[in-house]
Order: structure tokens, then C-alpha cells, then sequence
């Protein structure tokens, strides 16, 4: 090792170990980066994340429209049963006859948030919804029906 | 500058009169030995408590975390609460380990330092023993506790703390060199070991300024060496706790724990004390050579703010060393210390030499 790189070394690791120290102590110096929520007190005003996985949910409109079509694919895809698709045949306008959604079944007890029935839904009919405060005392409540009471086909999905 | 704040000299003159005063000599001085033991058991154990607070807020907030923020405001006495904990703990006897060692260990430990702790000068006047080789005074004391150390590993009869322990020793060894050759230099530069002395030769400004290179040089070796001596920081191979649980104190519990975490803790404020009274001028505040008014202006803050202001801001930059760098392997430790640190140190003491032989210091 000659007295060259010797003293290169030295002062590479010297540099970058000051960088690194500027790093910690500017988030020392910032406490307003800190992430940490303080949930019981800050719920009222407490925002989740976009992308945040609370629950599986079945995007309604203001006219009470989905757009599932029942094709039973998320309960296909999904790993653990969490979902069961209870369909009916249903007479359309024109007069045929098509499969039409009566139950969308969802076991959030069993649900492990992996996100392929969102993923998988060709009609993007599922979604994640921000709602996490899930805790119940009875666990048949856990079990939910997806879509709303009344609630029709959007026009125009296949 | 006149006040009970300022210089304490008077203040422990005035209580050591009334003492011989009301009793025979002899009393006067086992009384006057026993209060200020318990006044230093009682800052001891309130620094070491209000460190650990320290540390675990300046870690969280390094981390993006907020910390302890339950118990009281901002979460000031979690550490207390925690030291009950400890206190209520089962002192747990180890099948087949070395009794009479295994307890000896921790009180070895704390012993080391407190007896450093007992030579920091805190202000004028106030520090609790004076000796003319302070400086290595510290140094030698400091090195008790790895004997401590060892034991604790050894006794414990268990494989992580037994190479807890050997790697400390091995480590302590090593940087105990850079520690000793860092303090050499700035002996050299201030010609006295007396803590005090050293303080009152920087009324002219500090030794970081007055020894320029060499002393910025040794300080950086300092500062390194001893976050290493105290076996914390990326040195912290002793505990390493993803690889040895808790190195040399794994099977303590209790209050014996209590007592390795509390002297780890006083030991960085003994290391920073030390580098604040060699380096930064210890209580004496700012002063740059003949500026009168300035000097005048940076006297109003009593000196124990200095101290302590001092104190605190070489411990941030010693817990930011901790929350910052990756553990060093055993190599990696070795090479720093025999490869870089120790040839620089020893250049650096010839080179201090230099400076003071043609006086090119200020």
C-alpha cells in the first residue's frame, strides 16, 4: 500500500463519513420530517394514503351504479376464499338474458390485503378503500356484502 | 465577576468553616467526605438517567421517529420509570457461574466511572478532587473497566458474553493508545495534567485555537478513540446485539444491569467532559485573546452553563456517531486503530512537539 492511496483512503472515508453525519443531523434538526402519526389523538384529523390497503370495497357512483358484472374472477383469484360471488340471471332491456351480480360476498376476517382480486377485475369494479378501524365484537359482522342495497349495473360495462 | 454562580470557590470555603467550626476536625471531614459522596451518587445517577432520555429521543428523532412521548411531558421521566422497573427486577443467579466474579463485575465497572466522574471539574471551584496528573489520572482509572468487563464475560458462563468480553478487551486495548497519544499532545501544548490549570491557561482562548492543527488533528483521534474506549457508537462490538444478544451483560439482570447501562452512559459523559475541558476550555467561556468587551460579554454566562452546554454538544455528536455509522467488523476495528489512528497520533505528538519548540502557537 503506498503512502499515495494510503492517504486517499483516508480522506474518502473521512469525506464520507461526514456525509453521512450531515444527513442524520439534519433530520435531527427537522423534527417536522418526523412520520410517526399519533393515532388515538390525531384521528379525527388523521388522512390515510392513497395507495394505503384497508379494505376491499366496490366502487359505487352517486346513482347507486357499480360496475361489476359478476364474472366471478376475484373469487377465482382469490387465495384464500375471501370472496364469494352469489349471481343471478337477469332479464336486460333488450330481452337476453345475462349473468348479473346479487351478492358480492367478502370474509374480511380471511382477507390478507394481497390485492388480486383489485388487480385482476376486468371491469375495475373493486377497489381499496382507507378504512382500517376494523376491530368487531362479533365476527360474523367481518363478513359484509359488497355491494350496495338496490344497486344496478353501470350502462355500457361488458 | 462576582456571584454564587460564577466561582463556587468561596460558597465551599464558607460551608467547610462551618463544618470545623461546630465539630473536631476529624468529624468535619468524614461529614464533609459522606455528603459530597451522596451528592455525587445523586448527580450520577440523575445525568445517567437524563443521558439515556437523551439518547433515545436524539436516536428517534435521527430515525424520523418521535420516542419516548408517554410518561410525563415529552415523555421526561420514561427513564425513571424504567429504572424502577430495574429496581423491582429479579437478580437472577446463573447455574454454574462464578458467583462471587459474576457480582464483583458490575461494581468494578461503575467504580471506574465514578472515580473519573469524581475529577471532572464541573465550574471554578467545583469538582470533586483536584489532582496534579488529572489527565492521567482519568486515563488510568478509565482502563479499570474493562477488567470489569472481562469478568462480567467470564463469570457469566455463557458464549456471548464471553466473546463480548474478548472483544472488548481487545478493543479497550487498542484505542486506550489513541486516547493516551491524543492526550499527550495537548500535554504538551498546555506543560500541566491539572484540570484546573489546563481551564485557567485557556482564558485566552481555547486550546482547539491556540494548538490549530495538531489539536484539531487530536481531537479528531479523540473524539473516535473514545467512542471506542466507552464501547459504544459503530465500536459497540462488546453488546453487538444482532450477533452476541447483549455481549458482555447478558446474563445480568436487574439492578446489576442498571449499573452496566448507567456507567456506559456516564462513561460518554466523562469522555465528553474530558474533551470539553482539554479541547474547548471546560467552564471557561468563550474568550478570544485581547477582545476585552467581547470576553466581558461571554463572562455573564456562568460557567456551568458553558460546561454543560460544552458537555452536551460533543455527547450529541458522540450518540449521532452511534445512530449513524454500521458496526465496524473486528478487522475493520483493528485496521483503524493500528493502521490509521496510531501512526497519525504518534505523528501528530511529534508534530505538536514541533510546534511548541518554535512556539507557533498562540
Amino acid at each position: 500500500m503506498g503512502l499515495k492511496s494510503y492517504l486517499s483512503g483516508l480522506f474518502k472515508g473521512f469525506y464520507s463519513l461526514l456525509v453521512g453525519l450531515r444527513v442524520t443531523n439534519s433530520y435531527f434538526f427537522h423534527p417536522s420530517r418526523i412520520v410517526t402519526q399519533q393515532y388515538p389523538e390525531n384521528r379525527k384529523t388523521l388522512k390515510m394514503f392513497e395507495r394505503f390497503k384497508g379494505e376491499v370495497i366496490l366502487v359505487h357512483n352517486e346513482n347507486n351504479e357499480h360496475r361489476c358484472t359478476g364474472c366471478g374472477i376475484c373469487e377465482m383469484n382469490c387465495p384464500n376464499g375471501s370472496i364469494e360471488i352469489i349471481s343471478k340471471m337477469e332479464t336486460g332491456e333488450d330481452g337476453k338474458k345475462r349473468k348479473a351480480i346479487d351478492k358480492h360476498i367478502y370474509h374480511l376476517s380471511m382477507c390478507t390485503f394481497c390485492g388480486l382480486c383489485v388487480k385482476s377485475c376486468p371491469s375495475k369494479a373493486l377497489a381499496f378503500g382507507n378504512e382500517f378501524e376494523h376491530a368487531v365484537f362479533d365476527r360474523a359482522k367481518l363478513d359484509k356484502v359488497l355491494n350496495k342495497e338496490g344497486s344496478v349495473l353501470m350502462k355500457g360495462v361488458e | 465577576m462576582q456571584g454564587v454562580l460564577y466561582d463556587f470557590t468561596g460558597l465551599i470555603q464558607s460551608i467547610d468553616a462551618v463544618f470545623r467550626a461546630s465539630m473536631s476536625d476529624l468529624w468535619a471531614t468524614v461529614l464533609e467526605y459522606a455528603i459530597i459522596g451522596i451528592i455525587y451518587l445523586v448527580i450520577y445517577a440523575l445525568i445517567g438517567l437524563f443521558l439515556v432520555y437523551a439518547e433515545r429521543k436524539v436516536c428517534a428523532f435521527i430515525q424520523v421517529r418521535l420516542g419516548p412521548n408517554r410518561v410525563g411531558p415529552k415523555g421526561f421521566f420514561q427513564t425513571i420509570a424504567d429504572f424502577i422497573k430495574l429496581l423491582l427486577k429479579e437478580n437472577i443467579k446463573i447455574k454454574n457461574a462464578d458467583g462471587v466474579l459474576f457480582n464483583l463485575a458490575p461494581f468494578i465497572v461503575i467504580v471506574a466511572s465514578f472515580l473519573t466522574f469524581g475529577t471532572v471539574p464541573f465550574a471554578k471551584g467545583l469538582q470533586g478532587i483536584d489532582l496534579n496528573i488529572g489527565v492521567f489520572f482519568i486515563m488510568a482509572v478509565s482502563s479499570m473497566g474493562v477488567v470489569g468487563i472481562l469478568l462480567g464475560g467470564w463469570s457469566s458462563n455463557s458464549k456471548y458474553s464471553l466473546i463480548g468480553a474478548m472483544r472488548s478487551g481487545a478493543q479497550i486495548v487498542s484505542y486506550e493508545l489513541s486516547v493516551g497519544l491524543s492526550l499527550v499532545t495537548m500535554v504538551i501544548l498546555t506543560g500541566t495534567m491539572q484540570l484546573s490549570q489546563i481551564i485557567e491557561l485557556q482564558s485566552d482562548g481555547w486550546f482547539i485555537f491556540k494548538g490549530h492543527i495538531p489539536a484539531l488533528i487530536s481531537l479528531i483521534i479523540m473524539m473516535i478513540a473514545g467512542t471506542a474506549e466507552i464501547n459504544r457508537g459503530p465500536f459497540d462490538l462488546a453488546e453487538a446485539e444482532s450477533e452476541l444478544t447483549a455481549g458482555y451483560h447478558t446474563e445480568y439482570s436487574g439492578i446489576k444491569f442498571a449499573f452496566f447501562y448507567l456507567s456506559e452512559y456516564m462513561n460518554m459523559f466523562v469522555v465528553s467532559a474530558l474533551v470539553a475541558t482539554v479541547f474547548f476550555g471546560g467552564w471557561m467561556p468563550l474568550h478570544i485573546g485581547s477582545w476585552q468587551a467581547f470576553n466581558h460579554i461571554m463572562d455573564f454566562i456562568p460557567p456551568i452553563i458553558w460546561f454543560i452546554l460544552k458537555s452536551f454538544a460533543l455527547m450529541y455528536v458522540i450518540m449521532l456517531f452511534k445512530w449513524t455509522f454500521p458496526r465496524l467488523r473486528i478487522d475493520q476495528l483493528l485496521k483503524l486503530e493500528w493502521q490509521y489512528l496510531l501512526p497519525i497520533s504518534l505523528f501528530n505528538v511529534l508534530l505538536m512537539a514541533f510546534v511548541v519548540y518554535m512556539k507557533w502557537y498562540f
